[in-house]
């Protein structure tokens, strides 16, 4: 028997585009590390990015930085340096493998692209911890290292509804941001400019949206694992026009697609739902993986998390902060279901993969009963893979392939005859 | 057309490779266990030819055969391969067709399958990363009390007081199981001791309903296991001739299907 077939998932051609942008990004970001001709501002990815680039600031988001240390999987070898600087082997690792990618002077950046040799170096860091602390912890480091303000947004976790008070509280703290940042900007704040940015995040998140949601067509023209590259544009470029025209532009070839119902995968028999971070470093192979099985991995939570529908350019403190505090990650295990059920019927969905991300509980929503739960409601069976989203040490790939293969043998059995 | 019909199973474990071979009627008439060793096609080889002696067939009376365990795409003669989640179900539900909970503890990993009452697959659960409660884990333990695996089960059943173990890890468990004998505890205690953690640590992974079946290398040389299990789950526990062979037999029974 021969161990593998040839994978067959289609390219897409706006890859090219998404590569130039993403590389201009990352030059002017560079030139302005080297030249002090704009200030820099680190963000994390869900973190107030608009506000910062309202006020002059080129923004850059260690998250992306991580996630390619661990899509080139240079995270597994730098991981250990921060583990020995006293951050567990146990917390986020994205945190550790930046850090140790940091300490060890490399980035996946200058493999990349041509003459970047460091990241760029920031001159004030702002979080929201909407998403988790270890963001906040993972900052400090640098504020300490770079001797740079750090500033940012304390959010309230486990919402079950978004209430006024909520969102007055994260607005205010939104508000006082603003004098810190005048500080290190020297610029003043413009309403006007922050409502022309939150336009533009507003489009960049409708068009990645109606992107995302091409995956409801049968068969699906994209998978997750395209998602998790192409989402680049929504998280770093969110606020700018080149995302809003990269989506466009990838809507357009997608589109086109289903018109002339060509699928990602050459034979789409299974169609399932992604929960939690993806395994950077498997990227590839799980592409591959899934696809030999005819099985296409078409949506996700991961994904979805750059998607505001509340941003609203004539109330933009308000809007924001109910967008960045409506998020699946904010909230309690109610809307978190809710929010899933959804998906499976949207997206047609056969079964779903919750993966246990070792080092990011706050992405893994298998840990508290959710798998069975939601099991026994919509009687769509479910498999939990163990993981990581950087820490390869924590990745069993021959039994991730069997819980895989064993899985789909489980679909076939229901459905039969396909 | 063959005079004698074989359908061949062969199951390729991280520790052990077992084949077994089916006749048109579903019945067992040949099957054969080896260490699986680096070699896996050489193990199955083997095996495969004790199992004919056996079963007294050739290869040529060979119609299908599917692979399965981790080796089961490294096998040069299968037709097919299936996972061993699906070979134990099937082989399960072969002997006990109704609704079933499998507990199969093998050399590396443990699992628990779900079955309803047409043999349709609910669920599974493998353990995580980790030899915790595995046949990997009794194999370090003997080697740590210095006695040889086959007799753990005679000592466990000698015991009168069981000694616990809180370690989960299975290195760890082995410095606890020094401290043990350093304390003076008994060996036979502390064999059903290890009993009761491998027990344990399978009945974490996930609830089980009424009818319970054990499986696996584990269980068929330390039957005292399931003795052990069913005090602590207070019912009995069904358990098919061949414990070891259910993912074998689960194969040939997917052959047989496939043939035609
Ligand atoms: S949410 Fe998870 S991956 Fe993201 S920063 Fe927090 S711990 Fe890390």
């Amino acid at each position: 028997m021969n161990e593998e077939k040839k994978p067959a998932r289609k390219k897409i051609h706006s890859t090219t585009e998404m590569n130039r942008i993403m590389a201009e990004y990352f030059y002017e970001l560079d030139n302005a590390a080297k030249t002090g001709e704009k200030k820099i501002a680190w963000c994390t990815s869900v973190g107030p990015a608009e506000i910062l680039r309202a006020m002059g600031f080129l923004v850059y988001f260690p998250e992306n930085h991580a996630a390619m240390l661990g899509a080139t999987r240079m995270s597994t070898d730098v991981i250990p340096l921060a583990n020995a600087r006293g951050y567990s082997p146990d917390i986020c690792s994205y945190l550790t493998a930046d850090i140790g990618a940091y300490i060890a002077g490399v980035t996946p950046l200058s493999k990349a692209y041509k003459g970047i040799e460091k990241v760029p170096k920031p001159d004030v860091l702002v979080y929201n911890t909407n998403q988790c602390r270890d963001v906040q912890d993972w900052f400090m480091w640098y504020a300490q290292m770079f001797k740079v303000p750090l500033i940012g947004i304390n959010t309230h976790l486990g919402i079950r509804d978004v209430n006024d008070a909520h969102v007055a509280s994260i607005v205010k703290q939104m508000e006082d941001l603003i004098k810190p940042l005048s500080a290190v900007s020297g610029k003043k704040f413009d309403l006007d400019e922050l409502k022309q940015v939150v336009a533009l995040s507003r489009a960049c998140s409708d068009s990645w949206k109606k992107v995302l949601d091409t995956a409801a067509a049968v068969p699906s023209p994209i998978t997750f694992f395209d998602g998790t590259i192409h989402m680049g544009p929504a998280v770093v470029l969110r606020g700018t026009k080149q995302a809003v025209d990269y989506y466009n532009l990838l809507l357009a070839e997608l589109n086109e697609r289903i018109r002339n119902k060509e699928s990602a995968l050459e034979n789409e028999r299974f169609r399932l739902y992604w929960d939690g971070m993806p395994v950077w470093g498997r990227l590839s192979d799980h592409a591959a993986l899934f696809a030999n099985l005819n099985t296409n991995v078409l949506a996700s939570t991961y994904c979805n998390s750059w998607i505001f529908t509340d941003f609203d350019a004539a109330d933009p403190f308000t809007s924001m902060a109910r967008a960045y505090t409506k998020l699946f990650i904010v909230r309690s295990d109610e809307p978190k279901e809710q929010y899933i059920k959804d998906m499976l019927k949207f997206f047609k969905i056969d079964g779903i993969i919750y993966h246990d991300a070792k080092t990011c509980p706050n992405n893994s929503n298998c840990r508290y009963g959710m798998p069975k739960r939601l099991e026994e409601e919509t009687k769509i069976p479910s498999l939990t893979l163990n993981g990581d989203l950087n820490d390869l040490r924590c990745v069993s790939d021959e039994q991730n392939k069997t819980n895989i293969e064993a899985f789909i043998e489980q679909l076939e059995e229901s459905k039969p005859g396909l | 057309m063959n005079a004698k019909k074989v359908f061949v199973g062969i199951d390729i474990g991280a520790s052990r490779t077992k084949v077994a071979l089916i006749d048109a009627a579903g019945s067992l008439i040949g099957y054969a266990v080896e260490k699986s060793g680096t070699d896996f096609s050489a193990a199955a080889e083997k095996c495969l030819d004790s199992s004919l002696a056996m079963a007294k067939s050739s290869r040529k009376d060979i119609v299908h055969t599917i692979s399965t365990g981790y080796g089961r795409k490294n096998v040069s003669f299968s037709n097919a391969a299936k996972t061993e989640i699906s070979c134990h179900g099937k082989g399960c539900f072969h002997y006990f067709p109704l609704a079933i909970a499998i507990i199969d503890i093998g050399g590396q990993d443990n699992k628990i399958i779900k079955l309803d009452s047409e043999g349709r697959r609910l669920s599974f659960k493998m353990n995580r990363k980790c030899a915790a409660g595995t046949g990997a884990f009794l194999e370090e333990m003997s080697a740590r009390l210095d006695i040889p695996l086959e007799n753990m089960d005679s000592l466990a059943r000698q015991s009168g007081h069981m000694v616990e173990l809180g370690s989960f890890c299975t290195v760890f468990s082995g410095t606890e199981v020094l401290e043990k004998i350093r304390q003076g505890e008994k060996v036979t205690d502390i064999t059903k001791g290890l009993f009761l953690s491998v027990i344990k640590r399978v009945l974490e992974m996930d609830s089980l309903s009424e009818n319970v079946v054990m499986t696996g290398g584990v269980v068929a040389h330390n039957p005292y296991i399931v003795t052990m299990a069913e005090e602590i789950l207070k019912k009995k526990i069904l358990v098919p001739e061949h414990p070891q062979l259910t993912g074998a037999i689960g194969a040939a029974l997917y052959a047989s299907e496939a043939q035609i």
